[in-house]
Order: structure tokens, then sequence, then C-alpha cells
């Protein structure tokens, strides 16, 4: 891994507000990603997780605060720029969204027929498929549909969609969520192989305490609102804060 | 809280879902005319709405041209005016019942299922991850479907005028002895192009707020699978009540030029 101190961060959050009304979500949260990182948020269900990461990838509107990515303020970018964005960000949502009336297949040619830029205008998208399907160990569920799959086959599938446009940057929502012991360590597995395969920079939130030992190079908790902690699995889990230790029983 | 102020809060949340409706609407008209246009997922929704819609449009016309001939025949015999059974059964028809009926119809078929399943997919953030896709979900999702509704009412409309005229002279063939070919002229000489054009106008508004309030409810969908079947239910009932209010409108301004 990078050392996070002599490298510049591609993406930077500082002092992220966002609210919902009354509901004070976010209240000057602030991190930093730098590359070839994977880096683990961790907070109780409800502190705001999703927010944080959907407002960095631009699907809500932060109340105030700066984003950067890869050296621009996602809120001052034109529709266009932030698309182009995106095709550098790969987004894993927290239920796997995959689209139910698209088969496997279809899902997959999904991001490539507006993200033209990267590849161009491509005629033929099986191959790119296939290698996506590959990576996830699922090519003979290429002709299936969102429902005929397990929930772990989803969030494989899921993954191989954000795969499919080869980004710099992964987003994983809670990749392992609701799937059993087994089929979260695969899913954890995966996204190592991925992060080796691309040399990705990652931020996964998640509650699973095995899956950040596994493949946490730093970590941020989110309490109160804020980053309220921040440093190694092994620095955090020692912790004497009773918040902190929370996590890690 | 008393009667007043709750009545007060109601009428206050009616002008934000108004004014919120407006907005949907411009935004339909805005992103209407920018590229790129999503013309295959445009077909393939007219496609689907007509193939779902077609069978239950024809049936309930069929019906009801037979059971309309059937209860006013009486009342004609009576006066002696059995002749002038084509020439009403099909100008109330294609003026209103046939339209209306076909509507209503639709805003249950076509109206709740785009309800539902653009709420289902607000719900499991498919619509979420189509804007991060490079996709704009509001042309993908929204206006094809507004249009495909309004393309295809009319013609939904059209065979279901006809079917129903068609059960009209089917109990007339069998009750009264007039064959299918004089029935059909006399429907042919009754009704006149100013029938025609207001009644064609009505169908496209008509299908056009199916489209528009289907979308409306899935799109701005509240969490929770219980808001999916809220979207699907309200989309039926407001679509009905928007209904029935365009076809007063239009009776107003076809009686202005025509009347
Ligand atoms: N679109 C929204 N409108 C109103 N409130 C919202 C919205 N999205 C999230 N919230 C509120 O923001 C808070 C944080 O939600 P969020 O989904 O970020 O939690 P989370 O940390 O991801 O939890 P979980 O681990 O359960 O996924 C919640 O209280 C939620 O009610
Ligand atoms: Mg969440």
């Amino acid at each position: 891994m990078v050392s996070p101190m002599n490298n510049k961060p591609i993406i930077e959050i500082k002092n992220l507000r966002k609210s919902f009304g009354d509901n004070h979500v976010l209240e000057g949260f602030n991190m930093a990603l730098y590359e070839g990182e994977n880096l683990v948020i961790m907070g109780k269900s409800g502190s705001g997780k999703s927010v944080m990461i959907k407002c960095l990838i631009g699907l809500e509107e932060p109340d105030s605060g700066t984003i950067t990515v890869m050296g621009k303020n996602i809120n001052q970018l034109e529709h266009w720029e932030l698309d182009e964005l995106r095709t550098e960000i790969g987004f894993l949502f927290q239920g796997s969204a995959l689209y139910d009336s698209m088969s496997v297949r279809e899902n997959l040619e999904f991001p490539l027929r507006r993200h033209t830029k990267k590849f161009g205008i491509i005629e033929d998208t099986t191959p790119l498929v296939m290698e996506a399907l590959e990576n996830v160990g699922l090519e003979h569920a290429i002709d299936l549909m969102p429902s005929e799959l397990s929930g772990g086959m989803k969030r494989r599938i899921a993954l191989a969609r954000t795969l499919i446009l080869q980004p710099k940057i992964i987003l994983y929502d809670e990749p392992t969520t609701g799937l059993d012991p087994i089929t979260s360590k695969e899913i954890i597995l995966l996204m190592m192989s991925i992060q080796k395969k691309y040399n990705t920079s990652s931020i996964i939130i998640t509650h699973d305490v095995d899956c950040a030992r596994v493949i946490a190079n730093r970590m941020i908790l989110l309490i109160d609102n804020i980053n309220y902690a921040e440093g190694t699995f092994e620095k955090l889990s020692a912790s004497e804060d009773p918040k902190i230790k929370a996590f890690f029983k | 809280m008393d009667n007043n102020s709750k009545v007060a809060e109601s009428f206050k949340n009616f002008l934000i879902e108004i004014g919120e409706l407006s907005y949907f609407t411009s935004r339909f008209f805005k992103e209407l005319f920018n590229p790129p246009f999503e013309l295959k997922e445009f077909l393939r929704q007219c496609y689907n709405m007509g193939n779902r819609s077609l069978l239950l449009v024809c049936v309930t016309g069929f019906i009801i041209g037979l059971v309309f001939t059937l209860q006013s025949r009486p009342t004609l015999e009576e006066f002696g005016a059995v002749s002038w059974m084509p020439s009403m059964v099909s100008i109330s028809i294609i003026r209103e019942i046939g339209p209306i009926i076909t509507a209503l119809i639709c805003a249950g078929r076509i109206g709740s299922g785009i309800g539902a399943e653009l709420g289902s997919m607000r719900v499991t953030e498919q619509i979420d991850a189509m804007e991060v896709s490079g996709t704009n979900p509001f042309k993908y999702l929204v206006v094809t479907r507004i249009l495909a509704t309004t393309m295809m009412l009319p013609i939904l409309v059209f065979f279901g005028d006809a079917i129903a005229i068609f059960g009209s002279a089917m109990v007339e063939n069998m009750k009264g002895n007039v064959s299918y070919l004089l029935y059909f002229n006399q429907v042919f000489d009754s009704l006149q192009f100013s029938d025609l054009i207001p009644t064609t106008f009505k169908t496209f508004f008509f299908g056009f707020a199916i489209g528009l309030v289907g979308c409306y409810k899935g799109y701005n969908c509240k969490k929770g699978t219980a808001g999916v079947g809220l979207a699907a239910n309200s989309a039926v009932v407001y679509t009905s009540m928007l209904l029935f209010v365009i076809d007063f409108i239009a009776v107003f301004v076809t009686n202005i030029f025509y009347g």
C-alpha cells in the first residue's frame, strides 16, 4: 500500500453537512481517500453513511461543504462533466439495484450505452460483458433475469456491472450485509482480487467487523454525525473509548 | 388539531401537489426536446402498452356496445325510433363513452403499472443506479412512457370504438334484422368530421394525463414497499379524477367552437 501521507488524495470531503428537515444527518464530516487505498467507513444504522456516499457521487446535494473527486469539485460541475467523472467511479448499491426488467447481459450493457467517451462506441459488447462476468465467476448467468438470482449472485452481478467501465475508484455500500458468512467471505475475496487486478481505490461502508479486519488499510468511524475516529483497524479496536469499543465487540 | 386547521392542512398539501405536478410537467417538456432521444425504449413502451391493453379494451368495448344497444332498444321502440339506433350509438360512443371508458381502463391497467414499476425502481435505487451510469433516468423512464401513453391511447380508443359499434350492430342484426352493411352505412352517414376532431384531441390529452400522473407518482415514490402500493393506487385515483376534469373542459371547449 502507498503511504497516505506523501500522496495527494483522490477524494476529499471537507466539512460536509446535510439535513433532511430537522434530521441533521451529517454535521461537518471530513475524510480523504488516497490512491490504491481501501478505506472502511463504519457507523451505526441510520448514521448517514449512505447519505455521505450519495453526496460523494452527486446523487444527493450537500447543504454545505466541499467534495473534491480527482481534483474536481463535484458540486460545481456541469451535468456532462459529472457524467464523465462518474465513469471513473463505480458504485455498488446497498441493495444491488439491478434493473429487474432487464436480463443480466442487458444490465451489464446499460452503463456502456452512454458512457461512450471511455471506450468509444462499442459494436460488440460481448467481450466486455464476459470479462466482467468472469471477474465475478458468473459467466453462466448471462441470460438470467435478476429475479432468478440469489442475493449473493445479485451482489456479484451488481459488482460486475460497476466493474464494466473499469473505474479507478469503487464505492461499496455495505457489500456483505444480508449475506451468509461464507458468501460474505467470497465477496470480500472478490473485492480484494479486483483491487489487485485493476489497482482501484475503494471506500467500503460496512457493519461487518470481519470484513473490516481483512480489507481495511485505514478506517473512519462515523459517530455523532461526524468523523469521530480514524486510524488502522488495530489502533481503533484497541481503543478505550466506549463509543468506539461498541463496534468491535 | 381542530377541524379548521386540518382542512387548511390538506388544502395546503393539495396545492403543493399541484405545484409539484406542474414542475414535473414543465420538466417533461424541457427534456422532451433535448437529445439524446431514447427511441428504442419509446417503441418498446408503445408495444408493451398496446399489447397489454388491447384485448381488455376490445372486450370492454364490445360489451358496452352490446349492452348499450340492448338497454336503449325498448325506449326507442316505444317512440318508433329504432331506426335512429345507429346514429345514436355511434355518436355517443365516439364522442363520449368510448374515450372515457377506454381511458379509465387504461388508467387502471397502464397508469397503475407505471406507478408501481417506477415506484419500485425508485425504492430499490434502480433510478439512482441509472443516473450514476450516465443515463438520464427522467428521459429514459419518464419521457418515453408519457409519450407512449399519449400516442397509444388514441389508437386504443379507435379499436375500442370500432368494436363497440360492431357489438351494437350485432344486436341490431339479431333483434331487428338490420344488415351489417345497412347499419354501418347509417353510422357513417350520421358521423361528421366535427365529431371526430375534438374527440381525437381529447384522447391525446387523456393519454398524456395517464402517463404523466403514473410517472409523477412512481418517480416521486416514498421509500418502502408501502410507498410502491400507494404510488400505484394514487396514480389510478388521481388519473381518474383528472380524466373527468379534462373531459369536462373538452366538452366546454367543443361547445364554444361547434355549439
Ligand atoms: N431521501 C431522504 N429523505 C429524508 N431522509 C433521509 C433520506 N435519505 C436518508 N434519510 C435519513 O438520513 C439518515 C441516514 O440514512 P442513511 O441511509 O445514510 O443511513 P445508513 O448509515 O446508510 O444506515 P444503514 O446502515 O442502515 O444503511 C436516516 O435517518 C434517514 O432517515
Ligand atoms: Mg446505508
